[in-house]
């Protein structure tokens, strides 16, 4: 394994523990000085930096969300004043108000050293030619990804989006070995190559992708890397934490979240208390070292799991879970968290339904009752009632064993149900009706 | 002794359990101007299975398949019963002697008297045996 920071990337667990404690409190410290806001929020939680004396006392502290971002709009709540900053970013605002986010050269170096141990983690470095079709501009994926290719010594090809059929003559041309950009732009690219007589597995260098900006599933996983013949790699940020920031090493167990530059927990979103290890829950980052817009305890909203122990691949720092969902989308069935997502996931694992479901949660006396309706499949479709049966039964006991909450399965016509209508009119909750 | 002139093309429609599906089905074999010479709805908690002998099931499984039906062609095998009481008993008789197992039937009154369409687990064999016994089975030019 090459680290590109082994001293870091492999300090014992104590000791990384021991380093996030001080760089939290220096941090709260900071604020509670130097930002009014974040005073503020503190003041009325009534906590002191003093009280923050142990690394799990974070959990003490005020949480900041997206909305203190659009609150702030443009840069109310930045701690570094304008001639201090070498760049700014603005989200697209794909969920309400445009945010921004401002860097300190420091907070740019920052960010490119926790993307160079990531790529260096994803066996890219020096030799590499690596295609950046990440959009650059103000989303941050183009230029972050730039950046920390530049900085392990690859050479970059900075594509951004589009002009499909101009990429791929360059990736022949130029060797791409890696690429950078959302796996839906790599499958439309796989399918224009084809189109195009270019297979990506047999005529081009390329062997890694760097995949994210988006959801996305072990089975497109799975597709790819058998299909352009590449190892695909999860990548992870938002541009509040700076931008793209984590991957997942070669063993693809997980991102690797940087220890030094990032605090973790994952909490229960309605009880705001941590779950138990390996559990699911809301993804909470604070930011330890960010100049411009420091992030303490971050609500992101995405739903993953956190894995502590040691990667295989030696890296001691704690690992998130591939995102399985949003926090906007949970609903709480007799008191257990369900995500439509997991009941997708489990659907994908049985080739007698289709992928398209819906979900209709209503109350019988005092208990919830869920309903997951799903398409049977035109090749499973027998003729026998039993054989039918047998279906939902299956259908029904997978979701029981992702769920851990039973839910009745109703198998529908196909085409039947709604498609491409967002999450809304994926879940009916007859409860709040 | 050639089988295959009495196994006979059903066709089997996969439906949710909600009113209007039978119509659709019917208004379009309707359409297509496909006569249904025998019927039948099997239904579960939640969904149901029509079942149906056409005069063209090529015809009406492309309509139907075209419109998003979930449909699938079944063999089954038709005989003859007489239309008198212990007329299905006679036929039953024969094919429990046979060893022979019905996974489903359903009987129709036809031109020339009452027949029942079974649903087999082993139709070459059954005809074989069905034959040997000497009941009369409808060959498929009967239906299409």
């Amino acid at each position: 394994m090459v680290c590109w920071d082994p001293r870091i990337e492999e300090m014992p667990k104590e000791e990384l523990q021991r380093m996030q404690y001080k760089l939290l409190k220096s941090l709260v410290y900071r604020l509670y000085s130097f930002s009014p806001f974040y005073h503020d929020r503190m003041k009325e939680q009534k906590v002191h930096p003093d009280d923050i004396r142990q690394l799990s006392d974070v959990k003490i502290l005020p949480f900041m969300f997206k909305r203190d971002l659009r609150d702030g709009y443009p840069d109310k709540i930045f701690t570094a004043s304008q001639d201090e900053l070498v760049r700014y970013h603005v989200s697209s605002g794909t969920t309400g108000k445009p945010t921004v986010v401002g860097y300190t050269q420091n907070d740019i170096d920052l960010w490119t050293t926790s993307l160079a141990r990531a790529l260096t983690s994803a066996g890219l470095g020096r030799g590499d030619v690596i295609q950046v079709s990440y959009g650059y501009g103000l989303f941050t994926g183009g230029l972050g990804l730039h950046y920390g290719a530049e900085r392990i010594g690859a050479t970059v090809l900075p594509t951004s989006v589009g002009n499909t059929e101009r990429q791929i003559e360059l990736m022949q041309d130029l060797g791409s070995t890696a690429i950078a950009c959302t796996p839906s732009y790599l499958l439309h690219m796989g399918e224009v190559a084809e189109k195009m007589g270019v297979s990506i597995k047999k005529d081009t260098k390329l062997r890694t992708g760097i995949l994210g900006a988006e959801p996305w599933t072990e089975s497109m996983r799975n597709r790819m890397q058998e299909w352009l013949g590449i190892r695909a790699i999860d990548i992870y940020g938002t541009s509040e934490l700076s931008g793209p920031m984590f991957t997942e090493c070669t063993e693809q167990k997980g991102f690797h979240v940087w220890g030094d530059l990032a605090l973790t927990e994952v909490i229960d979103p309605k009880t705001e208390e941590p779950v138990t290890p390996g559990e699911k829950g809301e993804l909470t980052i604070t930011i330890l070292k960010k100049e411009a817009l420091p992030m303490i305890r971050y609500r992101i909203g995405d739903i993953t799991s956190m894995d502590d122990s040691p990667c295989t691949c030696g890296r001691t720092h704690p690992r998130i879970q591939r995102i399985t969902g949003r926090v906007d989308d949970m609903l709480i069935i007799r008191g257990i968290n369900v995500f439509p997502s997991q009941v997708e996931y489990a659907l994908m694992t049985i080739p007698e339904v289709g992928q398209h479901f819906q979900i209709v949660v209503e109350r019988k006396g005092a208990l919830d009752d869920m309903l997951v309706r799903v398409e049977l499949n035109r090749e499973s479709f027998s003729d026998k009632i039993t054989d039918i049966m047998a279906i939902r039964q299956k259908v029904e006991h997978r979701l029981l064993n992702a769920l851990n909450v039973k839910a009745d399965v109703e198998l529908v016509e196909p085409g039947s149900l709604p498609r491409f209508e967002g999450k809304s009119k994926k879940v009916i909750d007859k409860r709040s009706m | 002794m050639d089988t295959h002139n009495y196994i006979i093309r059903q066709i089997s429609i996969f439906s949710e359990n909600r009113p209007g599906r039978l119509a659709a089905i019917a208004h379009a074999l309707g359409e297509e101007k496909i006569n249904i010479l025998a019927f039948s709805i099997a239904e579960a908690n939640g969904f149901g299975v029509v079942r149906a002998l056409v005069d063209n099931p090529e015809k009406a499984h492309n309509k139907l398949q075209a419109l998003g039906f979930n449909i699938a062609f079944t063999d089954v095998i038709a005989v003859k019963m007489k239309d008198q009481p212990g007329g299905l008993y006679e036929v039953a008789k024969i094919l429990g002697d046979a060893g022979i197992n019905i996974e489903y039937s359903y009987a129709y009154s036809g031109k020339d008297g009452a027949v029942l369409i079974l649903r087999v687990d082993q139709v070459e064999d059954a005809i074989r045996k069905i034959r040997a016994s000497g009941a009369t089975l409808l060959e498929r030019s009967v239906f299409h």
